[in-house]
């Protein structure tokens, strides 16, 4: 090596360290800025009135009071808990019953004929709620589409009751809720590499084994969103129920709406809702807990 | 300088590389195996055997049927016809997780739900083997792979060289006799391609499975096989060891495909072969008829004099257009018979002089 060869840093300095740093300072400095109107969104719309909906179940006009919550220990208000939580679990094990075969069949397909059977598990998004939920009445009734079919077959002498009660209101909110579970599922079926079902078959599992054993594991963290997301929904559904229902399935939501309505009572309306929202954090929580220790662990 | 004929010749056998050990591996025939997808032929009557305990590599380009034809061994394509055994079992017939053989996938294919040593035992379980004995057995396929004490890592946390390690020591844990690999190494860098390779090798000549390996890369074909199947075309072209493969190709294609060559193109009359009107000496009598056949040259035996040489030795008379420098060895480019390219390599020596450009 020659004496030329070697490059001389002179100087004490580094050179350019302030103007860097000074560039990266204001990067930083930039990205704060761009997420303040963010921030101020949410707590706009979601921190100051949840703080209000708090403050008026416990602040009445006598001042502070527990009696809103204390009223909620009514039989009542129990049964209606029950119906809830009865409704949205039934809804969210059917929507995991049919969904799943349709985001497989969807994730097995070529992009063409995937994006078609996609289409038309999206299509009912692009109808009002309440007209999907009034086709349900016309479809279930007692001289409805489907009654008069099967007695025409020959199948039943006397209508079923489909509609206005808890079969109805589940066969309503199924069709509704559906799109919710199958979306993500897809979602999550796509990304899976189906040479591990080949490695599985490889190394000496079953198709049934491979499917339980393999493929089922990886769909579990799009599976644990769509159960959230339908489960969720379906524990603040109001208009399925209320239509479909006739009166006879009682919904915590519509205990909000009566209390407001009926009895102009924001307080009674305000503990409902504060209810409702810590007994479903409490829920996410405990499924985050189940479907994370299976499957969230170095997902994706 | 060596020459070659331009059409396909019958392959040859060589000697046995390993003796029949069929307790830990197994012959693999394939007889007039047939597979069309539409009007496109990806295997047209292939036959090939494989030795039992012979690390057999299927080379060739992308599209040319060694993929689809690994896929049938491994029961994931369904051919139109021909018959497979292993042994003597007739296996075309039995679905994937009958067939009791080891795969690695060219992307791994490791369940990433599972940490390595869940890997390992998954075909052990499937065979309903004791935890003990899972437990025993994950710790030495670890030791095999040399991945000792890594058992309980997740597979997002290993890096390409250790997945790659993970994989190799999955599809032998159940001890399946016969192994096969779809370009498993394809993934990872140069260096570690190369390193990856030695340790297949020696796991093959440590566990002696008839190993069937897919690859594209002539040179990994060249460095790891006791014999190379050349495929082009759904077809096997030539089935033989390496060194022959290289030294006496059998088809203008293998030729062509396997290591650096330029070919020129010869007429041949009776037993003589004539290069540019001057006649050339051959090692051995040209074996086919035709007229117009190639002369097939490679780099590195060839020589460039600055004189006119040895009039014992093939020469032709061609203008020096450029010197390229590749570390270990300079590669001249010349131009012959006016516009014909070939080129001479030749071992680096710091003190020597070249000649010039144009010369």
């Amino acid at each position: 090596m020659t004496a030329q060869d070697v490059m001389v840093v002179s100087g004490t300095e580094p050179r350019n360290e302030r103007a860097l740093r000074r560039q990266a300072r204001g990067e930083q400095g930039r990205l704060v800025a761009l997420s303040v109107p963010a921030f101020f969104l949410v707590g706009a719309l979601v921190l100051v009135p949840m703080g209000w909906l708090f403050w008026l179940s416990v602040y009445g006009s006598d001042g502070f009071t527990v009696e809103n919550y204390t009223r909620l220990l009514h039989p009542a208000y129990k049964e209606t808990l029950i119906t809830t939580f009865e409704l949205a679990f039934l809804v969210t094990g059917l929507c995991v019953l049919l969904g799943f075969p349709v985001a497989y069949m969807a994730s097995q397909l070529g992009p063409r004929w995937a994006s078609l059977v996609m289409l038309c598990v999206l299509f009912p998004f692009w109808t009002s709620l309440l007209v999907r939920t009034y086709a349900w009445l016309v479809l279930l009734q007692r001289r409805g589409v489907i009654n008069s079919w099967l007695m025409d077959m020959g199948l039943i002498d006397t209508p079923l009751k489909l509609v206005h009660n808890f079969t109805g209101t589940t066969i309503g909110m199924v069709h509704i809720m559906l799109p919710f579970l199958v979306l993500p599922l897809y979602a999550s079926m796509r990304t899976i590499d189906m040479d591990l079902m080949k490695a599985a078959a490889n190394l000496g599992a079953s198709p049934v084994r491979a499917f339980w054993g393999i493929y089922v594991p990886q769909t579990l963290s799009g599976l644990g969103a769509g159960v959230i997301l339908v489960f969720v929904l379906s524990l603040g559904f109001y208009v399925t129920p209320a239509l479909l229902g006739g009166g006879r399935v009682m919904m915590w939501a519509m205990q909000i709406e009566r209390s407001m309505a009926v009895y102009g009572d924001w307080g009674a309306a305000s503990a409902l809702g504060v209810v409702l929202l810590v007994m479903t954090l409490g829920i996410l929580w405990v499924l985050r807990r189940l479907t994370g220790a299976s499957a969230g662990s170095g997902g994706h | 300088m060596k020459s070659s004929m331009t059409d396909a010749g019958a392959t040859s056998v060589g000697p046995a590389a390993h003796a029949p050990d069929t307790e830990h591996s197994l012959p693999i025939s394939v007889q007039s195996l047939v597979k069309s997808y539409g009007a496109f032929r990806a295997l047209d009557n292939v036959s090939i055997d494989i030795r039992s305990g012979e690390f057999m590599t299927l080379l060739g380009p992308s599209g040319s049927g060694k993929t689809t034809l690994l896929m049938v061994l491994a029961g994931f394509v369904r051919p139109d016809s021909g018959s497979v055994t292993f042994g003597e079992r007739e296996i075309l017939l039995l679905p994937p997780h009958k067939r009791d053989i080891g795969m690695v996938f060219q992307n791994y294919a490791l369940f990433p739900h599972m940490t390595v040593a869940e890997n390992l035992a998954y075909p052990l379980k499937l065979r309903r083997a004791g935890k003990a004995e899972i437990r025993d057995r994950v710790e030495r396929a670890l030791d095999l792979v040399q991945l000792s004490g890594l058992g309980g890592r997740g597979i997002h946390e290993l890096s390409g060289g250790q997945r790659q390690r993970v994989a190799l020591a999955r599809a032998v844990i159940f001890e399946p006799r016969i192994l096969l690999m779809d370009e498993p190494l394809s993934a990872l860098d140069k260096n570690l391609r190369e390193q990856m390779q030695i340790e297949v090798r020696r796991l093959h000549e440590q566990l002696g499975i008839t190993t069937v390996y897919v690859t594209h890369d002539q040179r990994e074909a060249l460095t790891m096989s006791d014999r190379i199947a050349v495929i082009n075309d759904g077809r096997i072209q030539q089935v033989d060891e390496p060194r022959d493969l290289y030294e006496k190709p059998s088809t203008y294609f293998v030729a062509n495909f396997i290591g650096e060559t330029y070919s020129l193109p010869v007429e041949v009359s009776g037993s003589s072969v004539m290069l540019f009107g001057q006649p050339i000496k051959t090692p051995a009598p040209p074996e086919h008829g035709d007229r117009h056949q190639a002369l097939i040259l490679r780099p590195e035996n060839l020589h460039v004099f600055e004189a006119e040489p040895d009039p014992g030795m093939n020469s032709m008379a061609g203008t020096v257009r450029q010197h390229v420098f590749q570390g270990d060895s300079i590669v001249t480019y010349l131009t012959v018979a006016g516009d014909r390219e070939i080129a001479v390599r030749r071992q680096h020596r710091s003190d020597e002089t070249l000649p010039a450009p144009g010369s």
